[in-house]
């Protein structure tokens, strides 16, 4: 692209910046001269650039703008429909710059509507004073200007720019208009390197003026030849530690400050001022103010606050949403802020300030803040958490559900509390740089959110740790906490044949070594000592086994070589203080590696409640293989089993010839996996506990094998009670366990209690899934809370039904599917008016905000994770309650 | 620059040997030469990739030349040098035996590759070169670097 074209662009996106944020202002103050002024003299220049470099269509559209604001100075009233009009203006002319900046010539097409309304409202009303052809108050010099030195070959003299200014006459208008003001001021940077007189000519208001542009390469480069100064440095520091006595002691002290200072001076450079993302904010909330009918305030403190740009870029998009948001839900309207006794003008206040090693940013109003009653409702139907979690949770724990993934797309949340669109993905983008978001909300004072974000992208701090000799950074973000384990520590690592889990407060870890991960060296056992970096992934916990830990490390992230990025084990290298180059582990890697589904234990539940809902992931299935009666292995869903013991067979009792234990604090029923299953006499007994809501059974196996990894692949028809049928794994044949069958056994009532199967009538459900195993393992489930299961293998046989003209309640399907999958059946079902009305609810081992957003659209009323046998319940329960209702 | 015959055109070659083998890289491509130094390895990575280092502040992706080329492991005695190069934006270090004297030659020398060239070899040589009683061989260096390209060679 031309280099002037380049420029232009540039300069003029910024200054129809400046003009939006000006002529928002200037609405609010029509008659601070001042400001009008300056947006003259913007848009003026705009106007004559466009007219020099032949641009017709921007440069009627500045004439038509330039010649209303001519108007407004020769005392026209400013009306807000006026203002509107040209900030509609200019808006158009944005766009005209962005097909400019693609394909380096004014898109086809014309204006005459906005040039038409403008120059009705410029003619409308007649100005008050005959148009003056030159006002008193423009400012500017018209000295000729000279340049400081000789013109390069492209460049153009100030003086034959200025000639052009004044000789664009603007395109003869449609109807007859004065010409305004002629151009008396100095353009602004009209080509690559700008006089100074320019800036100072500019007035107020432009602090950007002071600055010139660089290159991002010339950042990076010297932002690594001061890395490499630093180092230089800190070798020479060292010799001279070795040498007390040398004279050069002195003068290095003096190198090494400046050296500091030129790094801090260096990074700095990559900052900008949070300033130039709330550039267009005034303008969106006077446009929502204007559409939604509410008088709204927005303060702005420490705009100046810098920032890294690449992060500034990242949340900006956020922070507009989040302020579109507070205007749209969070304030009310002035007739109900006059009822409840506040002032009619709500304030939505915008703020940042450094803390520590991070930047705060908040986004407050003063509205009715959130209703965490809903919340707590809704967090309750989806099986966030169950009423017991709830009752523990404070307010501040409850509010934080909104930034669950999917939370916000019951209709209930948003028409009533009207609050949480798209949290969650606001979150993910806060997420994704670094950064932490929290709310605040006190009910009718307001509410506001809090984000914390680092400094830089480039910059992140990281746990270095070491294992087989090599050293590895971990981004502490990730990491939860550090345990050390050895064999008579309160945390043990524990060992099912293969797999290694921690046994941490109660809950289950999966452990990794760093070492097999990475593929340092043969397989060895777990070793009985050690550390465990406690990392969470999404909902995902584990634990990575290293040999050491050191410390924690601000580090550089660089980008990995091309060579070596298809290893997913690490997201970036980075040089250490001491000069060595080390690999930092990327631990969405890690997790992809484990492949857990961390998802539905309840003690997982409720330590990630507000992280959960269903991130799970992979296609293969974890299952807990283990012994009992016959010799064939026999296997559970790991996702099911809540946890592993070994108890004492002494304290075993036999109570109503049931069998039970103590377990923490209370009797818990043993129920054995199959008739053949002896309880042991003494030694240990090895038990699975499943355990929901507060009560607990204990399945009775002979011993527990391993835990697998592995893709399910269900032959159906077992024999015997409680088995679902056999499938393959690790080369055996293996009975898959019903997990449903067990839990009656031990409780009656174990699927009826909390109300889950109220409705005298039973209400008939469409079961559609490929997979046979979770056909017959959550028929039973289903039944139990009270549905007429009729369950299909496909989203073809489904449709075939529903023609039929079978009816049923609610349609509960799989989404990955062969041939047809859930979506195509929800839009075939959507699709038919007959049965369109009716609840779907999706099944999925694998949500992301994509697909939920995906669901949402193809009109899913619900999305609940395969293994989550209480969110399903509770979905169905509302879906069909609200049947009930809208009957 | 291979089969300009008709002008008597110079190029310089940076020499080195790597498995006994006299290699030349055209000067223009090779951005320094240096003693690698606290190469950190890489696990996961492509066997001829040796591990990464800091040189002067950027990282290096060091390439062993002998695994690269299948020409035998490196006697751990002798210490490797390094031929930084810059292709495609990042930086390399090719790891050598040796490295020898700058030769100036004339491009006619320059022969395409002959049929009988080891086929290691011969995958990422631009030509060769007779000298006295041995052959320099020309190093394609982006032959060298683009590693998928030989899978079917490997």
């Amino acid at each position: 692209m031309d280099d002037l074209l380049r420029e232009f662009l540039t300069e003029t996106n910024e200054s129809l910046d400046v003009v939006d944020v000006e002529l928002v202002r200037f609405e609010q103050e029509p008659n601070n001269a001042k400001i009008l002024d300056n947006i003259f003299r913007l848009v003026h220049t705009i106007k004559g650039t466009c007219g020099f470099l032949n641009l017709p269509r921007l440069e009627t559209l500045a004439h038509a703008a330039e010649s209303l604001m001519g108007k407004f100075r020769d005392g026209m009233p400013v009306t807000s429909d006026a203002v509107t009009l040209i900030l509609f203006t200019l808006d158009r002319v944005k766009e005209i710059l962005a097909e400019l900046e693609r394909h380096q010539r004014e898109p086809d097409g014309n204006d005459q509507d906005l040039i038409r309304s403008l120059d009705q409202m410029s003619q409308r009303v007649a100005p008050v004073k005959p148009a003056p052809m030159a006002s008193a108050k423009t400012v500017g010099t018209l000295a000729p200007q000279t340049l400081e030195r000789a013109l390069r070959p492209g460049e153009v003299s100030l003086d034959d720019l200025e000639r052009a200014f004044r000789e664009a006459p603007g395109p003869a208008p449609a109807t007859p208009v004065v010409a305004p003001a002629k151009p008396v001021v100095a353009p602004a940077k009209p080509a690559p390197e700008p006089t100074e007189k320019d800036d100072d000519d500019r007035g107020e208001g432009r602090i950007a003026n002071q600055s010139i542009r660089v290159s991002l390469e010339t950042l990076e480069t010297l932002m690594t030849m001061v890395s490499e100064l630093v180092l230089t440095r800190n070798q020479l520091l060292d010799i001279v530690r070795r040498h007390p006595e040398s004279e050069f002691k002195v003068p290095l002290q003096r190198l090494s400050n400046v050296t500091a200072e030129l790094q801090e001076g260096v990074m700095k450079t990559r900052m900008q001022p949070i300033g130039n993302a709330w550039q267009k904010m005034p303008r969106i909330v006077r446009d929502l103010s204007a559409e939604l009918g509410k008088d709204i305030e927005l303060e702005m403190h420490g705009a100046d606050t810098e920032l890294d740009r690449q992060v500034l870029e990242r949340i900006k998009d956020p922070l507009t949403h989040m302020v579109r948001n507070s205007a749209d839900h969070g304030l009310e309207t002035p007739a109900e802020r006059r009822a409840a006794g506040k002032p009619e003008i709500g304030t939505i206040r915008l703020s940042a300030y450094h803390e520590g090693g991070h930047i705060i940013i908040v986004v407050a109003d003063d509205g009715r803040g959130l209703n965490t009653e809903r919340i707590r409702e809704k967090a309750l139907l989806a099986g966030l958490a169950t009423e017991a979690e709830l009752d523990k949770m404070t307010e501040a724990q409850i509010q934080k559900f909104i930034f669950v993934p999917g939370f916000s797309t019951a209709t209930k949340i948003t028409s009533v509390s009207g609050r949480g669109v798209g949290m969650d993905v606001v979150r993910n983008n806060i997420d994704q740089i670094g950064g932490s978001i929290d709310v605040n909300s006190i009910k009718d004072e307001g509410l506001s959110f809090i984000i914390k974000i680092p400094l830089t992208l480039a910059i992140i701090s990281a746990l270095i740790v070491e294992t087989d000799g090599d050293r590895f950074a971990i981004p502490q973000l990730s990491v939860i906490e550090l345990v050390r384990v050895h064999a008579k520590s309160e945390h043990r690592i524990e060992r099912i044949k293969d797999a290694a889990v921690l046994r941490l407060r109660n809950k289950l870890l999966p452990l990794v070594r760093l070492k097999t991960l990475l593929k340092l060296g043969a397989d060895e056992a777990m070793p009985e000592k050690g550390f465990i970096v406690v990392t969470q992934v999404g909902a995902q916990t584990f634990g990575i086994v290293v040999d050491g830990v050191f410390h924690t490390e601000e580090i550089v992230v660089k980008p990995m070589s091309s060579k070596l990025r298809h290893i997913g084990m690490f997201s970036g290298n980075t040089i250490l203080g001491d000069g060595s180059v080390i690999m930092i582990v990327d631990p969405n890697g890690v997790a992809q590696e484990i492949g857990t589904s961390a998802t539905s234990s309840a003690h997982a539940r409720a330590e990630t409640a507000a992280d959960a809902a269903g991130k799970a992931v992979v296609d293969t299935t974890s299952l807990l293989v283990f012994r009992a009666g016959s010799p064939v292995p026999k296997a559970v869903p790991l996702a099911l089993v809540t946890r592993l013991e070994e108890v004492d067979c002494r304290k075993i009792e036999l109570s109503n010839g049931r069998h039970m234990i103590q377990y923490r604090g209370q009797l818990m029923p043993l129920v054995r996996a199959n008739d053949d299953v002896r309880i042991k006499a003494d030694g240990a007994q090895p038990l699975l506990v499943f355990a929901d809501d507060g009560r607990a059974m204990g399945l009775v196996v002979d011993e527990i094998i391993d835990i697998v990894n592995e893709r399910l692949d269900i032959q159906v028809g077992g024999d015997g009670a409680g088995v679902l049928g056999s499938a393959v794994i690790r080369g055996q044949a293996t009975e898959i366990l019903d997990v449903g069958h067990f839990l009656p056994l031990a409780y009656e009532d174990w699927f009826r209690r909390k109300d889950m199967s109220v409705d005298a009538a039973a209400r008939t459900l469409l079961f559609v899934d490929d997979s046979a195993f979770f056909r017959n393992m959550l028929s039973p489930v289903l039944k139990a809370a009270g549905y007429e299961v009729t369950t299909v293998p496909d989203a073809q046989s489904a449709l075939a039904l529903l023609k039929s003209g079978r009816r049923f309640d609610v349609l509960v399907t799989d989404i990955d599917m062969p041939g047809m999958d859930g979506f195509a059946l929800a839009e075939a079902v959507r699709g038919d008016t007959r049965v369109a009305e009716m609840p779907i609810i999706a099944l999925s081992s694998y949500s992301s905000p994509e697909t939920i957003e995906r669901g949402r659209q193809v009109g899913f009323h619900d999305y609940v994770a395969k293994f989550d046998r209480q969110s399903l319940v509770a979905a169905l329960k509302e879906q069909t309650a609200s049947l009930t209702r809208a009957a | 620059m291979i089969k300009n015959e008709t002008t008597e055109q110079l190029t310089e070659y940076v020499t080195v040997v790597i498995g006994a083998q006299l290699f030349g890289l055209p000067i223009a491509r090779v951005q320094d030469v240096f003693v690698p130094d606290r190469l950190t390895r890489v696990p996961l990575a492509p066997p001829e990739v040796a591990g990464i280092l800091n040189l002067r502040g950027r990282i290096v992706t060091a390439i062993d030349m002998r695994r690269r080329l299948d020409l035998g492991k490196r006697d751990d005695a002798q210490p490797p040098m390094a031929i930084g190069i810059e292709y495609r934006g990042e930086s390399y270090g090719l790891l050598v035996d040796t490295v020898g004297e700058v030769m100036k030659l004339p491009n006619r020398a320059c022969e395409i590759r002959p049929a009988n060239l080891d086929p290691r070899i011969a995958r990422v040589a631009s030509g060769v070169i007779r000298l006295d009683g041995q052959l320099l061989v020309v190093l394609d260096v982006d032959r060298v670097l683009d590693m998928k390209n030989d899978a079917v060679a490997a």
